[in-house]
């Protein structure tokens, strides 16, 4: 960005736009048949050694997920082609979003559990990068290794379970696995899916990394954080229904779960003063309906959970990118500096009372549906439902005090913004809001459309038939009461929004909150990693090599009780002229250990090897022994080049530590030998050799055709050893100057 | 001779992993030395020891002679002398290059790759 | 060169016998004790005395080809055999005899092929490479302050 001003990006900028649209497209025309209950199976195979397939489905879940991903990414994708173009950031972003989009893609579409964890791996990553976009900021850097860490954990959590869910089943297509619910492993198994859910939807308490990645530019807030990735845990719990739903564990967690979420977020987000914070903890409220709903189980609890993910994508997308119509228009995304602003910028205006209206939950806007089949599913549960339909309750009447502030705050009273002249950015911009807040009303207006593949849907999560109406007239009933003491309570808050943000910053400070508590784990984290490196790593070369000693000591120990063999038996009975080659043997080793002097050291070292040629001799190795021979005459002739060029060796004082660490490790090899020796020999492959030596590869000495017939690889390998190891010590004799004097 | 061979080893390994030790990288070749020498016999006495007849063929035969030494672990052990000799001559070479460089052979004062924290 | 005249006598004498030795060792490997490695070592002693004789500079000059060109030729040598059995057999290694026939007396015939070029390309690379270690061995200075522990030169 070396000037910004002169930089406008080409056409190629709305390229993403189209693809999405096209997609959009190309998704809606499955719309018909999968309403009507079919399902699409595309299966390829990918790594079939171990049953991995890249299998995917399309049902009524995976295509509502797949319309919203392409449709609100169109959108998206248009709006950040505009609010971007006249910077040069523009290209990453948009190969960002459009990698996160067919990540996300391949999420809701997979139907192999292993195809959809590594799609889901890939939307971590890519909403990392998306977060961290504006890495020259520290607050931008912090808040993308916060959110990669908190769902990165969950991914790891996720793998676990549908590994165990895979194992459990025998098989990893999804669709095939059946109930688990009495599967051995069943509560390890919803521990794990349910940490991989929460981190990813940003349930409490995991909730804190959703509003730190509002760093990200604003259409990525709007697309991935709100509308699309952080619905992913809501679509697995949704997807993983059939197979781990209904049990007692299964609605509780859920249900408190996500009733915490919804009613902690709605009160922090009265709390914000920036806007875009603001919407990012009415998201974790909606998310915390969502699991809510998801947990409650019966079909309008669920139903209500599916519509609501609907509702909640399209006026909260609408508002995310409203926010960012007022950040460019008008200047700013505070609350306090914006008001008056509905002559200056009318096109805005009208998208924030559309979207805000869905967003409080009036009629006729599809909001109002969403939250009646919630209080209904909420009454409609067994044993919580009272508790849920209390959460529900308190989290919509914050919801329209936060939609208050949002779609009336700015727009009315006396006009005031940051920027001298504010009005309507581009219409490329305000054009994808503008469908998505007229599209709720719309759905509102006609919710036929969506009632049979909510219908399909409920049926594929639940895995029975049954379903409720989506309409905008359920009739007087309990839900509708709700529905007005919400109303009531809810314009109470915003009379008083003032007295409650006043009172909700000195409760800040108080409550402790799961932000501080990652920072500190974070740092302990840190500091304990630094500390064992300072520990183990002092960076004295001694230590390293006395673990490996010890280590090694400790292996051959371990191997000696593990084994079955026995220790053979003793047997010292061997001819004098043995005992005296084992015994100059032994007399140069010592030596060796206690001479000063390094002739005598090179001397004795000449000795050992000599006689170990005699050892060979004597038991028939007759090749072995002529290149032990020779090898000993090259090493004692290099030692004594070498050594004339190297200090004294010195004895210094007996190091006890050390002697006994050898010691162990030379009693592990004696006894280890001797255990071998007691065990039984395998020899069929000595035999293959002596029968095909002289038949086969023409020659007598059976360790020479080895060598260079049957196992002529090896040798192969091992000359180019030699030559390596040849050119790296020819480079470390004739190498340069030193390194410090 | 096989308890007596396998006592032997584990003297050569205790006295090579002893000098390994000391620190000083001259005594440290000569603990390698004699390392090596003991991993060639760790496999020897695997292969069990026969007195009888080198695994040859003799003229007008068409395999070894019954009870012929075992020819898997010397053709192992030929191939891992010749190995350990080339390694050996590189550690050799990095030993001269080290004190050279460095000015010391005391192992503990090499720490190009890991300074000392408070220096 | 301050070797002794005795020893630069009985290196001229003994060296072409050695080297003799060295290349018989190589090819009854196949049959007899022997081999490669082990002829490639006897010739590895041979450069080692006749430099220890006179000298590097004269050792270089005697063998000619630079130590670590011997080295690739062998392993270029050793390459190749493998590479026969390719072109013949199909099978990376396997060995071919071109003279030698396997009949009901056992083999007859001439006992060249691509298993003794692979043998003589592993002398070549033990030649080789001791060559040049030793040569640069001798060849490296003696570094002239030798600080704290060098208390001796000898």
């Amino acid at each position: 960005m070396t000037d910004p001003t002169s930089y406008k990006a080409g056409l190629w900028r709305f390229v993403p736009a189209t693809v999405q649209a096209i997609l959009f497209g190309f998704f809606c025309t499955y719309l018909a048949p999968v309403s009507g209950g079919q399902i699409f199976d595309y299966v390829y195979p990918w790594v079939p050694a171990l049953g991995i397939e890249a299998a995917f489905r399309v049902d009524a879940l995976s295509l509502l997920f797949a319309l919203l991903i392409t449709g609100i990414g169109a959108i998206c994708f248009l709006y950040a082609a505009s609010y971007f173009e006249a910077d040069r950031r523009l290209k990453r972003l948009l190969t960002l979003m459009s990698l996160f989009a067919a990540a996300m893609l391949g999420l809701v579409l997979a139907d192999d559990a292993i195809t959809l964890f590594v799609a889901w791996e890939m939307t971590t990553l890519t909403s990392f990068l998306l977060v961290g976009f504006d890495h020259q900021k520290e607050r931008a850097r912090y808040s993308a290794q916060q959110a990669l860490l908190i769902t990165g954990i969950g991914g790891l959590a996720l793998m676990a379970g549908l590994i165990l869910m895979g194992e459990a089943a025998g098989t990893y297509r999804i669709s095939e696995m059946g109930d688990l619910t009495n599967a051995p492993m069943y509560l390890v198994i919803l521990l794990f899916i349910f940490i991989g859910a929460f981190t990813k939807s940003a349930q409490f308490p995991f909730h804190f990394w959703l509003p730190g990645a509002m760093a990200a530019p604003t259409p990525v807030s709007a697309y991935l954080h709100s509308a699309t990735m952080v619905k992913a845990g809501v679509y697995l719990i949704a997807r993983l229904s059939p197979q781990l739903g209904g049990t007692d564990i299964w609605i509780w967690t859920l249900t408190l779960v996500g009733a915490a979420t919804m009613v902690v977020a709605s009160f922090w987000a009265l709390r914000q003063t920036d806007l875009k914070l603001m919407l990012a903890w009415t998201t974790l409220m909606g998310l915390g309906a969502l699991m809510m709903g998801l947990g409650g189980g019966s079909y309008y609890a669920v139903g209500g959970a599916l519509t609501f993910i609907v509702v909640h994508a399209f006026y909260k997308a609408a508002l995310f990118l409203t926010v960012g119509l007022l950040d460019k228009g008008a200047g700013t995304r505070e609350a306090d500096q914006l008001s008056g602003l509905r002559r200056a910028m009318p096109r805005a205006f009208i998208i924030a009372m559309l979207a805000g209206a869905s967003m409080a939950g009036l009629p006729p806007f599809v909001g109002f549906i969403g939250k009646e089949l919630i209080y209904e599913g909420a009454l409609q549960s067994p044993v919580q439902g009272i508790f849920a339909a209390t959460a529900s309750l308190i989290a919509s009447a914050l919801m329209i005090a936060a939609a208050g502030m949002v779609a009336i705050g700015p727009f009315f009273g006396e006009q005031k913004s940051p920027k001298e002249a504010p009005k309507d950015p581009s219409p490329l911009m305000w054009v994808g809001p503008g469908l998505l807040a007229v599209g709720g009303l719309l759905l509102g207006l006609f919710p036929q459309g969506l009632d049979a593949l909510i219908t399909q849907m409920t049926q594929t999560v639940r895995g029975e038939y049954g379903a409720p109406e989506v309409k905008l007239w359920h009739g007087v009933n309990t839900a509708l009461f709700l529905s007005l003491l919400t109303f009531a309570l809810g314009a109470l808050f915003y009379r008083y929004l003032r007295a409650i943000q006043g009172s909700l910053i000195i409760e800040e400070r108080r409550v402790p909150d799961s932000d501080r508590v990652y920072d500190i784990l974070l740092n302990a984290m840190k500091n304990t990693a630094a500390w064992t490196a300072r520990t183990v790593q002092d960076g004295r070369m001694m230590s390293y090599l006395r673990v490996t000693f010890i280590t090694l000591g400790l292996m051959v120990w371990a191997a000696i009780f593990a084994g079955e063999g026995q220790v053979a038996t003793l047997e010292l009975d061997i001819p004098l002229f043995h005992w005296v080659i084992v015994a100059i043997t032994a007399a140069c080793t010592i030596t060796i250990l206690f001479t000063g002097s390094r002739l005598i050291a090179i001397a004795a070292l000449g000795g050992v090897g000599a006689a170990i040629a005699v050892i060979f001799v004597l038991y028939s190795a007759i090749d072995v022994a002529m290149t032990q021979l020779l090898v000993e005459i090259l090493i004692v002739a290099f030692v004594a080049i070498a050594f004339i060029k190297l200090p004294r060796a010195g004895t210094g004082a007996l190091r006890i530590g050390d002697a006994i660490v050898a010691s162990v490790l030379g009693l592990g090899v004696t006894f280890g030998m001797l255990a071998v020796q007691g065990a039984d020999i395998a020899l069929d492959v000595t035999e293959f050799f002596e029968q095909a030596s002289y038949p086969e590869a023409a020659g007598r000495n059976v360790v020479n055709v080895i060598l260079v017939d049957f196992r002529a690889l090896d040798t192969l390998g091992e000359v180019a050893v030699v030559v390596i190891a040849g050119i790296a010590a020819l480079a470390a004799l004739r190498a340069g100057k030193r390194i410090k004097e | 001779m096989e308890t007596v061979l396998a006592m032997l080893t584990g003297l050569l390994v205790a006295a090579g992993a002893y000098l390994m030790l000391s620190g000083n990288l001259v005594r440290y070749i000569l603990g390698l030395a004699l390392l090596s020498n003991a991993a060639n016999l760790v496999i020897f006495g695997a292969g069990r020891l026969t007195k009888a007849n080198p695994p040859l063929i003799p003229e007008g035969m068409k395999e070894p002679l019954e009870g012929a030494a075992n020819a898997l672990p010397q053709a192992l052990i030929l191939t891992a002398i010749v190995i350990g000799f080339g390694l050996f001559c590189f550690a050799l070479a990095l030993a001269y290059r080290a004190y050279y460089a460095l000015g010391t052979a005391r192992m503990d004062s090499m720490r190009i790759a890991e300074p000392r924290e408070d220096s | 060169m301050n070797s002794s005249l005795i020893l630069r006598t009985g290196t001229r004498a003994l060296v072409p016998v050695f080297l003799l030795v060295a290349i018989l060792v190589l090819l009854r490997g196949h049959n007899e004790p022997g081999g490669g490695f082990i002829g490639g070592l006897l010739a590895a002693i041979c450069v080692a005395l006749y430099e220890k004789a006179f000298g590097v500079d004269e050792a270089r000059r005697w063998l000619r080809l630079p130590p670590m060109t011997i080295a690739g030729i062998g392993l270029a040598a050793a390459l190749l055999g493998g590479l026969w059995g390719v072109v013949e057999h199909g099978m990376f290694l396997t060995g071919v005899w071109p003279l030698y026939e396997y009949g009901p007396d056992g083999w007859t015939g001439w006992p060249v092929g691509s298993v003794l070029l692979f043998d003589t390309g592993v002398f070549l690379v033990v030649v080789g490479v001791v060559a040049a270690i030793l040569f640069a061995l001798e060849e490296a200075g003696i570094p002239e302050d030798r600080p704290e522990d060098g208390e001796e030169h000898s």
